[in-house]
């Protein structure tokens, strides 16, 4: 299955940069650094994406029992942890010569660094308790707490005045970007979502083989090995 | 093509912003690979020492 999302992902981001940094038309304001937007949004999206998936895989594995949910769980955050960085790097990076400022403490920037925060604190509190089980309890249980967070950064531009822009694609009304902007931000939104698959399916893998030394069907593996 | 590098005046903002995820990102996969590799050899070890 790696091999195939490997594939898929590569085919998606060459056609998601090329169509973002060749194909579409420069911003009629902001010129050419509109094109952060392809790294910068998808990567908003992942960090709460991801931490939705965490805390609700976080919650199964609190109310059934199951390990691999746990494991889930435990796994999506340090791959959130990363988009919610690179949310915030790129963002500086695109704020500097439009807004003319790296950083503003307003509502969309401070609870996406909050976020930060959660995710490093779920991955600091995992690794704090030496038993997995009870780790991974402790951390669902902060996770989702921390949920309260997502729909502040999503309506954060709403509801307070900001100097980030307000919504252009995830509304009801038709989305306010052109075309041929929109098609590589989305086909870009999809390859990241292929990524986290991958470094999801690479991380759980080694969670699994740490959790299940001495079991007999890891044994059969290594035999063959 | 150097117009394009360019990017309008951009190209350190932009560059710097696809650079740095490049590498997170790379980052990202490659260190459960290496971690998965070293994760196998040690418990190859611990099952021979086992076996004699």
């Amino acid at each position: 299955m790696l091999p195939w999302l490997t594939a898929l992902m590569l085919a998606l981001l060459a056609y998601g940069l090329y169509g973002g940094l060749v194909l579409a038309p420069a911003d009629y304001q902001q010129g050419d650094s509109f094109r952060i937007i392809y790294v910068h949004v998808p990567a908003a999206w992942m960090s709460m994406f991801i931490y939705m998936m965490m805390a609700v895989s976080g919650a199964i594995g609190l109310i059934w029992h199951i390990k691999l949910a746990e494991i889930v769980s435990i796994c999506s955050a340090p791959i959130g942890a990363s988009f919610t960085l690179l949310a915030l790097i790129t963002g500086s990076l695109w704020g500097k010569p439009m807004w003319g400022t790296w950083w503003v403490w307003d509502a969309r920037l401070t609870s996406e660094l909050i976020l930060l925060f959660l995710y490093l604190g779920v991955i600091g509190l995992y690794n704090a308790i030496e038993d997995n089980r009870t780790a991974s309890r402790a951390v669902a249980i902060l996770a989702l707490v921390g949920v309260v967070n997502i729909p502040i950064i999503h309506y954060s531009v709403e509801w307070w005045s900001s100097l980030h822009q307000g919504p252009t694609v995830t509304k009801f009304a038709k989305p306010s970007i052109h075309i041929d902007m929109l098609i590589p931000l989305l086909v870009m939104a999809v390859a990241f979502k292929v990524y986290y698959a991958i470094a999801l399916l690479l991380r759980c893998r080694n969670e699994l083989v740490q959790r299940e030394q001495g079991a007999r069907w890891l044994d059969e593996i290594l035999e063959e090995k | 093509m150097s117009e394009f590098l360019h990017m309008g005046g951009y190209a350190f903002y932009v560059w710097t912003s696809y650079g740095i995820a490049t590498l997170v990102m790379a980052f990202g996969v490659v260190k459960p690979l290496l971690q998965h590799t070293q994760l196998l050899r040690q418990l190859q070890l611990k099952r021979k020492r086992g076996l004699r």
